[in-house]
């Protein structure tokens, strides 16, 4: 009961403090979060309150099950079903902004025009939908890698719901036009306090749970994770460095200017590209790759390798972002030499991950899931030699601003990212919900091969129209004078804005089709339907011609 | 000029005695798992993830 006195307490004081900052609010942007978190501090006492049989009732809000013998993941299940519900969201405002590329009336102002979707969508793909499946997957593999329950229930369950909150601060911010203009980090200062608590809650779980681990050795997939909690949390404190104009507002001003401020930013950007999208994904694929062949890792040794060559490298490369700007030269050539070294442990760890196939390629044909990781692999080949690529000054000087960049992007988002996330999601589902499998495989198939065509539509449109970008822009005529003007630029875009928009037409429709199929699972239901296509072998028709002689 | 010189420092130590110790430690970390007779330990670690095939059974 006391407990219950005491955790109402909290909510209702939490409640009084935000209700009285929508009060007292510098501006209506600040005034709209906070009444939401009023919303949510009322939603939680009704429930503290309503579920007054604490012990029995809050088990599976707040409390791991009673069961010793069984994994905590409810955490994990919670955060699957919103890493899938997430995806749709930041997709469709991908989408949206793709189309508003090529149709510029679909910009409704103010809170639906381009500057304000896009950072929509690149959060809402990055953090909500990246973020929950990092979130939730690390709790699956930490806890089977160390053979050992989650070491804070109520803390993770606290990072759970503590990051939802912060997604919805963060888009609704957006919407209202609330933003600190730096890239991948737009949402402002108390948002960012706020993610910072979740994150060393989230880092307090993670290393909790390795200390209590039962398996002496720390899989390698978590050394990826821990880099990702430890490398996000330092990036988004130093990047985040702002004074806030009042304690009540949500305007900020940033702690650096000038050529320091773009630097930090880039290398925030960057890493945030580095220990966001990349070493986290290799964690997933270090655990569920092996795991989905049923072959162990082609070379543990090379994961290492792999792992310290990424730590040690990774965070020198933001500077290529700043190539022919104010950003000293050396910082710019160091940026440039560090993005080529890193092409070797890259597609060192590609081919660990392919070579686990070795032996077992036939699942390829049988099995979409590998096939996802494959794919995922294979973009994740491609993507970091683009990406050294770009970073040669002479490639970027005709790269850089120009679509080129965002189709590269996207090759490792929708490739890399995508796949692989898609792949664990697949994994994931009818073990965590105790299904005998998925409702339906071919649908998978047809996932795969939706966002198959629909990446290839993607990026090779970007391609066409970064180097289009970049050509018409440098061209000079004979006079020298430049012979394009912008807007001529744009409109000879156009149609290659258009492909690309159906690039993302076809792969938010797999992603729907994922929706669909989760649902449909944890629904307990499965679809009648064929196996996938096997090559069965016919003793009867595997034989030569005789040639029967002439009678 | 404090500004100033504690750039000067700190530039001198990332491109000497700082260089040198990532230079070192990196190479370290790697080779640690080459070193002779790790590789059981290596292959026995690559087992890890399959000792769990009950999913959800501790």
């Amino acid at each position: 009961m006391e407990a219950v006195l005491s955790r109402a307490g909290m909510w209702f004081l939490l409640l009084v403090l935000s209700v009285a900052a929508v009060a007292t609010a510098a501006d209506g942007g600040f005034a709209v979060h906070m009444t939401i978190l009023a919303i949510v501090a009322f939603v939680a006492l009704c429930l503290t309150v309503a579920r007054s049989d604490f012990d029995s009732l809050g088990n599976a809000i707040v409390r791991a099950p009673a069961d010793p013998s069984r994994y905590d993941d409810d955490p994990v299940r919670w955060g699957v079903i919103a890493t899938v519900g997430w995806s749709i969201v930041g997709m469709l405002a991908g989408l949206v902004v793709a189309l508003q590329l090529v149709f510029p009336a679909l910009n409704l102002e103010p809170w639906l025009n381009f500057g304000r979707l896009r950072p929509l969508h690149t959060s809402g793909v990055i953090f909500a939908f990246g973020g929950n499946v990092l979130i939730a997957s690390s709790f699956y593999v930490v806890q089977r890698t160390c053979r050992t329950r989650l070491a804070f229930p109520g803390l993770a369950r606290f990072v759970f719901w503590g990051y939802q909150l912060f997604i919805v601060l963060a888009a609704t911010g957006y919407l209202l036009g609330i933003t600190q203009s730096r890239e991948y980090a737009e949402p402002e200062w108390y948002v960012d306090l706020w993610l910072t608590i979740v994150w060393v809650a989230y880092f307090v779980v993670f290393v909790g749970t390795l200390i209590r681990r039962t398996e002496p050795h720390i899989y390698v997939a978590n050394w990826f994770y821990l880099s990702f909690i430890i490398t996000i949390a330092m990036l988004h404190i130093v990047n985040n460095l702002a004074v806030p104009v009042t304690p009540l507002g949500s305007l900020s001003y940033s702690a650096f200017a000038g050529v320091q401020d773009a630097l930090t930013q880039w290398w925030y950007g960057h890493n945030a590209v580095a220990f966001f999208l990349t070493v986290p994904f290799l964690a997933m694929m270090y655990y569920f790759v092996p795991k989905q062949a049923g072959r162990p890792i082609y070379s543990y040794r090379l994961s290492i390798l792999h792992f310290w060559s990424l730590i040690f490298l990774y965070i020198w490369a933001g500077p290529h972002h700043l190539h022919y700007t104010a950003l000293p030269d050396w910082a710019q050539t160091l940026g440039m030499v560090f993005s080529v070294i890193l092409w070797m442990p890259s597609w060192g760890g590609m081919i660990n991950g392919l070579m686990t196939l070795n032996g077992a390629w036939d699942k390829v044909r049988t099995d979409p899931i590998i096939r996802m990781m494959v794919l995922a692999l294979a973009f994740y080949g491609m993507a970091t030699f683009e990406g050294p690529m770009l970073s040669i000054k002479a490639v970027n000087s005709l790269s850089h601003y120009t679509d080129w960049t965002i189709g590269h992007v996207h090759a490792g988002a929708l490739g890399w990212n995508g796949m692989i996330s898609f792949a664990v999601v697949y994994f994931l589902v009818p073990r965590l919900w105790k299904r005998q499998r998925l409702y339906s495989l071919r649908w998978v198939n047809w996932h795969f091969w939706l966002a198959t065509v629909g990446i290839v539509f993607y990026a090779a449109a970007m391609w066409v129209a970064g180097i289009t970008q970049g050509l018409m822009w440098r061209e000079y005529g004979a006079d020298g004078y430049l012979v394009n003007s912008f807007v001529e630029t744009v409109a000879a875009l156009k149609p290659m804005y258009l492909l690309r928009a159906i690039g993302g037409v076809l792969y938010l429709a797999g992603a729907v089709l994922m929706v669909a199929n989760v649902w449909l699972t944890i629904a307990g239901r499965q679809r009648a339907e064929a196996p996938l296509r096997e090559a069965p072998y016919d003793p009867e028709a595997d034989r030569p011609i005789v040639a029967v002689p002439a009678e | 000029m404090s500004g100033h010189s504690t750039y000067e420092t700190l530039r001198h130590l990332a491109d000497s005695w700082g260089l040198l110790a990532m230079l070192v430690t990196f190479v370290v970390l790697v080779a640690w798992p080459l070193r002779p007779g790790a590789r059981r330990h290596n292959e026995e670690a690559a087992q890890i993830i399959f000792k769990d095939d009950d999913d959800g059974e501790l």
